[in-house]
């Protein structure tokens, strides 16, 4: 199977962790030599997607076991440790990805081919809940515009809509109304083609564990962390702005953009600043998480307060 | 109402069985080991997540359910005719203060970090933050006059007809956890079925008391 090989590196290829907690070190160094070569944007791009851009002095990689152990995940129950507890025995092969809507390319792939085309890469990001709770993730996965590129959108397509898997017999939160199911989440297309979003497939440079959205989830670090929809199942281009499982809910408090901005308070609570996770104090959030200078230009006609 | 069937005045001393006093260490043992496990929790690192939520939610549930315990009480004690029940009332009462007390101090001290901007901002524009600071507030003076010495100056009457306020608290501090959460909404309507049912409980027993005298 060409996934495993994608997703389980032959350990050859495995950064020892040593490397890998020196690895701003070994960015910077890479970072100057490429300034040196003047290898240009490409360069450039990529090293501000890998680094923690944003993430302020001495912020480390958050703690595994925080990060997989403390998450919500309503589809595996409503409190933080229930998605670890009950999503163990959650079957992620085999896996269909449905393309579908206003695309030249739509399909039915198993997950596997739905990756291959694509290359692998590790990013580490900032990752900032609704909550006002934080984390510094190492995804693994593909790029999102790579796929969006492959499913060949038509011109007239200006959303990208997600679903996860509905199956009520594995996912015992289904079986409640707390939320509508299946989660529904999208994107306007620019954002979707936005270098900086991701499909990720795994973290900690091993598989996503089940309760973190394996097999396939995404990861948007600009915006808050319920737009990063679990398990996918589908992606469908539209035309018209998806109503995202949360709006759905309670559009008061959850918008279509969910952009982190520190400026807009969440009706219960301030988004000022946030606790990473582990930490006893909080920190300024910054504008867009920190990835502000990348994605501003998506939102400079809009009213973010009143698309937040 | 001054009615045999309501709680006896707290002055009482607890006269029942034996056993009866010696569980009293037993439960207050009980209801702090919450406290005392949380501490070593955080000094240790084992809460795995966004520590001072998951310290302000327990502490939060800490207090409810004390509170439900305490209005258990007296029903208990009627359904079972164990009298020496009564005596536990008041523990429970002050636990439920005490864990009230340390959800709020960790919301204000950690969670907003004793910003005073924030904390006038939560308590005005946020509902759930006004009514659980309510909710804290009609707590302070049924903690005051819960020693026996206190009790005795307020007289009888009196005291119970403050401490008819925890029936309030029950619903203020259910509303507050209702409007605290998401969309779990399950446990805050389960404590607001489980005190509506203590509460009507109440309510029938007094009438079966008022009618004879009727």
């Amino acid at each position: 199977m060409l996934i495993r090989k994608n997703i389980e590196p032959p350990s050859s290829e495995i950064t020892p962790e040593r490397e890998y907690l020196n690895r701003r070190q070994f960015l910077g160094m890479v970072g100057s030599m490429g300034a040196i070569t003047a290898t240009g944007a490409l360069t450039q791009a990529v090293l501000g997607a890998v680094q923690p851009v944003g993430a302020q002095q001495g912020e480390e990689v958050s703690d595994e076991e925080k990060v997989t152990s403390y998450n919500n995940y309503y589809e595996f129950g409503t409190d933080k440790d229930d998605p670890k507890a009950n999503s163990q025995r959650f079957r992620t092969r085999p896996w269909t990805v449905k393309v579908e809507g206003m695309c030249r390319k739509p399909g039915d792939m198993p997950l596997d081919g739905f990756l291959s085309p694509s290359k692998v890469e590790d990013r580490t990001y900032r990752f900032r809940c609704v909550e006002a709770w934080s984390a510094v993730i190492p995804w693994r996965g593909i790029s999102l515009a790579d796929v969006i590129k492959r499913a060949d959108p038509l011109p007239g397509a200006k959303f990208v809509e997600m679903y996860t898997l509905y199956d009520p017999s594995q996912m015992p939160g289904q079986r409640s109304g707390s939320i509508t199911w299946p989660y529904v989440e999208g994107l306007r297309l620019d954002e979707a083609m936005h270098p900086l979003a991701f499909l990720a497939t795994g973290m900690y440079g091993k598989t996503l564990p089940n309760q973190n959205g394996a097999p396939l989830r995404l990861v948007v670090p600009w915006k808050y962390g319920f737009k990063n929809i679990k398990a996918i199942v589908r992606l469908k281009f539209t035309d018209s702005q998806p109503t995202s499982t949360w709006m759905r809910a309670a559009s008061n408090e959850y918008g279509f953009y969910a952009n982190v901005n520190p400026t807009v308070d969440h009706p219960r609570w301030s988004q000022a600043r946030d606790r990473k996770l582990g930490d006893l104090l909080r920190k300024p959030t910054p504008m867009f998480n920190g990835y502000e200078a990348q994605v501003a230009s998506l939102y400079s006609s809009m009213d973010l307060r009143r698309n937040f | 109402m001054t009615s045999v069937a309501t709680a006896p005045a707290p002055r009482t001393r607890p006269r029942g069985p034996r056993i009866g006093r010696a569980l009293k260490p037993v439960v207050f043992i009980t209801m702090l080991a919450p406290a005392v496990w949380l501490t070593f929790a955080l000094l240790t690192d084992r809460l795995q997540g966004d520590v001072v939520k998951i310290i302000e939610i327990d502490t939060g549930t800490l207090a409810l359910r004390a509170l439900a315990y305490t209005l258990a009480i007296t029903p208990l004690r009627q359904l079972t005719g164990w009298a020496w029940l009564a005596a536990y009332r008041r523990m429970l009462g002050l636990f439920v203060f005490f864990y009230a007390t340390i959800h709020m101090m960790i919301y204000f001290g950690l969670d907003l970090e004793l910003q005073f901007g924030e904390i006038w901002t939560s308590i005005v524009k946020r509902p759930y933050i006004t009514i659980g600071m309510a909710s804290w507030l009609i707590l302070v003076p049924l903690a005051i006059t819960s020693p026996n010495t206190v009790a005795k100056k307020l007289g009888g009457v009196r005291w119970k007809r403050l401490h008819r306020l925890t029936y309030l608290v029950a619903i203020t501090a259910t509303t507050h956890y209702l409007w605290a959460v998401k969309k779990d909404t399950f446990w805050p309507l389960v404590y607001f079925a489980l005190f509506a049912a203590l509460l009507l409980s109440r309510l029938i027993q007094r009438r079966r008391v008022r009618i004879p005298r009727a």
